[in-house]
């Protein structure tokens, strides 16, 4: 009996040993909190390798809608944030709590949209055209719901569309607050309408009967930026660690590698940074 | 079905190839829950114990709250503890949001009640029948809580496991404090959540059988020392 109770101490004490192990020992990381269409997209997991072999630094991603991504960076919680909502940036650095934002890529949004095409708009380039169908004839759409940045870009098409959405809903419009993914698994199950980034669109797998049905609109550019979070709202921030990771995004080589990720010989994002 | 044969023979994939990823997020996963469950046991046990054999103001208050609390919702946890520990929260200056150690408290927090409540019951009814005797002996409440505490083990062990459970299943509060990240914080839960994500979904619930496969092992293997640590010592 003594020697089972050495054993359970002696249990119990390992086990404390475990939870008290400090995280793997990387002296050098920052924390990056992004959105789910660049880390879905898997375009981190083709950069950052590169990036962590150059300079040593390990980037951890976090990745949230555009709108969550920013609240962390407002608590202090990531050193650089990679979104893309231009207004939603702007304000975050007008208050002080970015430093600078800087312009990296884009891609684009696609509408997509069951095969069967309810609203009859396939094929279209027009975006606010093709809502005001939807609109009309009440055919399903998925809505993200999640303050995310395709969200408030799906938000402003239907205002420039001139459709009030307080008045339009209906149990055709479907708002599921959820990421990109869960969101297309949705409309896959329900063959609705839905707006999605390319990139994401692209390396989805659950596609079901949807099919890009609107593309090519100039309004559908998406615009990434990148912003380092202000040292002076939070002491711990790594400074020159997520600088050294901002420059290097923006740079010859960094910009490169973005355009180089392809999926199925599709690129998903186009590099545009100004130096 | 065609789906749930593909994730049967990625499963198969999965686990025979040995992918190196798969073994850390494994290796994170049992980490993490493993500790939660022996830090669970060191606050949930001597709590259960207490109020079974305690008698003082407030205890049936503090058994139904802790009984409600074994139905906490998982997110609810991440997000208390993610304010907690997020740099504007009290213990921000310690940096432990998205680490290990971050969804460790919340999966301490969270299976804590269940391992007290669970605790509670069996020693209460272990109580039940041998209270007279030990009081002849004249042993002193705590005395008394211990040697029940002892003598129930073999039970109480199964409350672990049942604690266990939870941790190992649950997303919604480590990829709160966790923040799914590749490499540092991603464990099962989270990488099926993000297969799913990505609408990979045989891949997903390949996972999601590697999970089951594992926790079943756990359990097997703890049901064999149960009855080989009986025999010998029971």
């Amino acid at each position: 009996m003594n020697s089972l109770r050495r054993n359970f101490l002696a249990g119990i004490a390992g086990a404390l040993w475990l939870a008290t192990l400090p995280a793997l020992a990387e002296d050098k990381f920052i924390v990056v909190s992004s959105t789910t269409s660049t880390e879905q997209s898997g375009l981190f997991g083709h950069l950052l390798p590169s990036f962590e072999k150059k300079t040593g630094i390990k980037v951890r991603v976090v990745a949230l809608g555009t709108g969550q991504a920013l609240d962390m960076g407002r608590r202090g919680d990531a050193d650089v944030v990679f979104v893309h909502d231009k207004a939603a940036e702007e304000k975050f650095v007008t208050e002080g709590f970015g430093v600078e934002r800087k312009e990296v890529m884009y891609n684009d949004f696609v509408l997509i949209g069951p095969k069967a095409d309810p609203a009859g708009i396939a094929g279209g380039k027009d975006i606010l055209d093709a809502l005001r169908k939807i609109e009309a004839a009440k055919a399903p759409f998925v809505s993200r719901g999640d303050k995310s940045g395709t969200h408030a870009a799906e938000l402003r098409y239907w205002k420039a569309a001139g459709i009030d959405l307080d008045k339009a809903k209906g149990p055709w419009y479907r708002d599921t607050g959820s990421g990109m993914g869960p969101a297309l698994n949705a409309a896959a199950s329900m063959d609705a309408y839905i707006l999605a980034d390319r990139g994401t669109w692209l390396s989805f797998k659950n596609r079901a009967e949807l099919t890009v049905v609107v593309e090519g609109d100039k309004s559908l550019f998406n615009q990434y930026g990148v912003m380092l979070v202000n040292p002076a709202k939070h002491a711990h921030v790594k400074k020159e660690l997520g600088q050294q990771f901002i420059d290097w995004v923006v740079s010859s080589e960094g910009q490169q590698s973005i355009a180089d990720y392809k999926i199925g010989g599709q690129q998903l994002f186009f590099p545009n940074a100004k130096r | 079905m065609s789906t749930l044969v593909d994730s049967l023979q990625a499963a198969a994939g999965l686990i025979t190839d040995g992918e190196s990823q798969l073994a850390g997020i494994v290796i994170l996963s049992l980490r993490v829950s493993l500790s939660a469950v022996s830090l669970a046991a060191l606050l949930g046990l001597p709590l259960g114990a207490l109020l079974a054999v305690g008698r003082f103001p407030g205890r049936q208050t503090l058994i139904i709250v802790i009984n409600g609390f074994m139905g906490l919702p998982p997110v609810v946890v991440g997000l208390l503890v993610y304010l907690l520990l997020s740099r504007a929260g009290p213990l921000g200056t310690f940096g432990l949001l998205f680490t290990p150690t971050a969804m460790i408290v919340a999966q301490t927090l969270l299976i804590t009640p269940i391992i007290a409540a669970l605790a509670r019951q069996i020693i209460a009814d272990a109580w039940a029948e041998t209270h007279e005797q030990l009081r002849s002996l004249g042993a002193a409440p705590w005395r008394a809580a211990l040697t029940l505490l002892w003598d129930t083990r073999f039970s109480l062990f199964t409350a672990l496991l049942a604690g266990f459970g939870r941790a190992a299943a649950e997303v919604g509060a480590v990829m709160i404090v966790g923040g799914n990240i590749d490499g540092v914080t991603r464990v099962m839960t989270t990488t099926i959540a993000l297969e799913t994500s990505k609408g990979d979904l045989p891949l997903a619930l390949a996972l999601g059988l590697v999970l089951i496969t594992l926790v079943l092992a756990l359990n097997t293997a703890a049901h064999l020392m149960r009855q080989w640590a009986m025999r010998r010592y029971g």
